[in-house]
């Protein structure tokens, strides 16, 4: 039985993973930058909704409707900004200057909230369950699952159909036939960055309520987003979300076994995966 | 457009490809409505001219003016909006789109005209049943017939075309040049490369040749003889 609940409550953390890996995914889709500083953005939504909360005594799933936009528009402006400077030419510029992001954001939230841990507490959702038979699912993780799947939906959704989508999947399949059409790449790569950090955004907070958080938090999630992209196979949505699920069961049932082995069965699995099926569950074989 | 004024003037342009100079001083002038094929050997500089028109490449002294208008520091992006589409060498269709969704990024500036998805596939049978098709699966001609078509639907008003009949079998080129009149009838300006100088003296009103980056010859195709056109193409004095 106590597996049967870990292989559960496993599946449901995918919804979260899978939430920490699509911006990851997205922007590495588009523009080929691998952002390093992707969980720190997490961490730095949830700080967001921390203050929010404080200052208003709102739910933090209410600050969603305020920190998503917020995120989103940051994630615009970095990129026009900054970002748009980095890509394009060598490899090595877009890494170090997201490295430097990271480092800026980490000590950023440091020095305005000090290390210690914090959280979000967003009520009687966090303490109640579902009864299934002789399993109980929280609904709080059913809802990050949920979530989570709604929210790679809507951006399949947004690619598959729209202006927008068309011009993004046009400008990562080849950047200057897609400025021939009319893309201007930079507003593309913007919005691309401006939707990775708003989907982000969304883990973070969900993150915050689940668990606590500090400042230095971020490059771990940003390890277990890598795990579940990879894990799931690149430029697959839904193999993202497979992908979360796949390391969250692993970690769940790894903990089972022992509390100090799930975050390490995790990277077992991604290694395996790595070793034997390098293109991930999901992806298309790697053809270059 | 107002009339005598060129659609397209290109004067005194140099332009780069590299380290390598590719156009010296060249001078090209293109009236509304007309047909102009650019011709020369490999490395004459016809894709670079195109280019630098397209706003891919920048030029380093001279001017390109379309419909009067200085296009000094208007990116690609931007002169497709002003109506000026290229189709590029090697047709750089985008591979993980579908038929169909080719031709819907190819309307992404929003310039109103006549073309639309159904508008193209009755231009160019060779499409017709194949809207769902990847882009990645299509034979030669039928993704020259696609990028023509993406290209159609900025409704441009001048249409750039850069190598069109490159690796076709020569019925597939026939075929693509049919759609030529239809083109030129929605009130399109063409100009197009052409490796086939038969193909280009048939279908254009006006003729460029390019030689080492320099215009070699100009005129139309009935004030040309074969020696002159070999002269200005391979830089022979007979």
């Amino acid at each position: 039985m106590t597996t049967a609940n870990n292989l559960v409550q496993g599946l449901l953390l995918g919804g979260l993973y899978a939430m920490f890996a699509t911006g990851l995914s997205l922007m590495f889709g588009v523009m080929r930058l691998v952002n390093l500083a992707h969980g720190d953005f997490a961490i730095l939504a949830a700080f967001l909704a921390l203050v929010m909360v404080d200052g208003t005594g709102l739910n933090p799933l209410l600050t969603l409707a305020v920190a998503v936009p917020a995120m989103f528009v940051l994630g615009y402006l970095l990129q026009r900004g900054l970002l748009n400077f980095a890509v394009g030419g060598d490899g090595l510029a877009p890494v170090l200057v997201t490295f430097g992001l990271s480092i800026i954001l980490q000590n950023l939230l440091l020095e305005l909230f000090s290390a210690d841990s914090r959280g979000l507490d967003a009520g009687a959702i966090e303490d109640t369950s579902l009864a299934l038979g002789r399993l109980n699912v929280g609904w709080f993780p059913l809802l990050t699952l949920v979530t989570g799947a709604a929210v790679l939906g809507g951006l399949q959704l947004l690619l598959a159909r729209t202006r927008l989508g068309r011009a993004l999947r046009a400008t990562s399949d080849d950047p200057e036939a897609a400025e021939l059409v009319g893309v201007d790449h930079r507003h593309a790569f913007a919005m691309a960055t401006g939707l990775a950090l708003a989907t982000v955004a969304i883990a973070g907070i969900f993150l915050g309520i689940r668990t606590t958080f500090s400042p230095a938090l971020g490059p771990t999630r940003l390890i277990f987003a890598f795990e579940a992209v990879i894990i799931g196979g690149l430029g697959s949505l839904w193999g993202t979300l497979a992908g979360g699920m796949v390391l969250g069961v692993a970690q769940t049932l790894g903990a089972q076994v022992s509390p100090g082995w799930g975050v390490l069965t995790g990277h077992l699995v991604f290694l395996a995966v790595l070793a034997f099926r390098p293109s991930g569950l999901f992806g298309k074989p790697v053809t270059t | 457009m107002s009339a005598g004024r060129p659609l397209l003037e290109v004067a005194g342009l140099d332009a780069w490809y590299g380290d390598f100079q590719a156009l010296f001083d060249v001078s090209v002038s293109v009236a509304g409505g007309e047909v102009v094929a650019i011709i020369g050997a490999n490395g004459a500089g016809k894709s670079t001219l195109l280019r630098t028109v397209a706003g891919l490449l920048p030029r380093t002294a001279g001017a390109v003016r379309f419909d009067g208008a200085d296009l000094a520091g208007v990116p690609a992006h931007r002169r497709v909006a002003l109506g000026i589409s290229l189709v590029p060498e090697g047709r750089r269709i985008f591979p993980s789109l579908s038929v169909e969704e080719n031709l819907l990024v190819g309307a992404q500036a929003r310039r109103p005209g006549p073309w639309s998805v159904p508008a193209v596939l009755e231009l160019f049978p060779l499409l017709a049943g194949k809207r769902r098709r990847g882009g990645g699966q299509l034979s030669g001609g039928e993704q020259q017939a696609l990028a023509i078509g993406r290209g159609l639907m900025a409704n441009p008003r001048l249409l750039l075309l850069d190598e069109v009949s490159l690796g076709l079998a020569p019925i597939v080129v026939r075929r693509i040049y049919e759609a030529l009149p239809a083109i030129r009838a929605a009130g399109t300006t063409v100009v197009v490369i052409e490796q086939d100088i038969g193909q280009a003296l048939r279908a254009a009103d006006r003729v460029y040749c390019l030689l080492e980056g320099r215009v070699a010859l100009e005129g139309a195709p009935a004030s040309l003889d074969r020696d002159r056109i070999a002269a200005a193409y391979f830089g022979v004095r007979a």
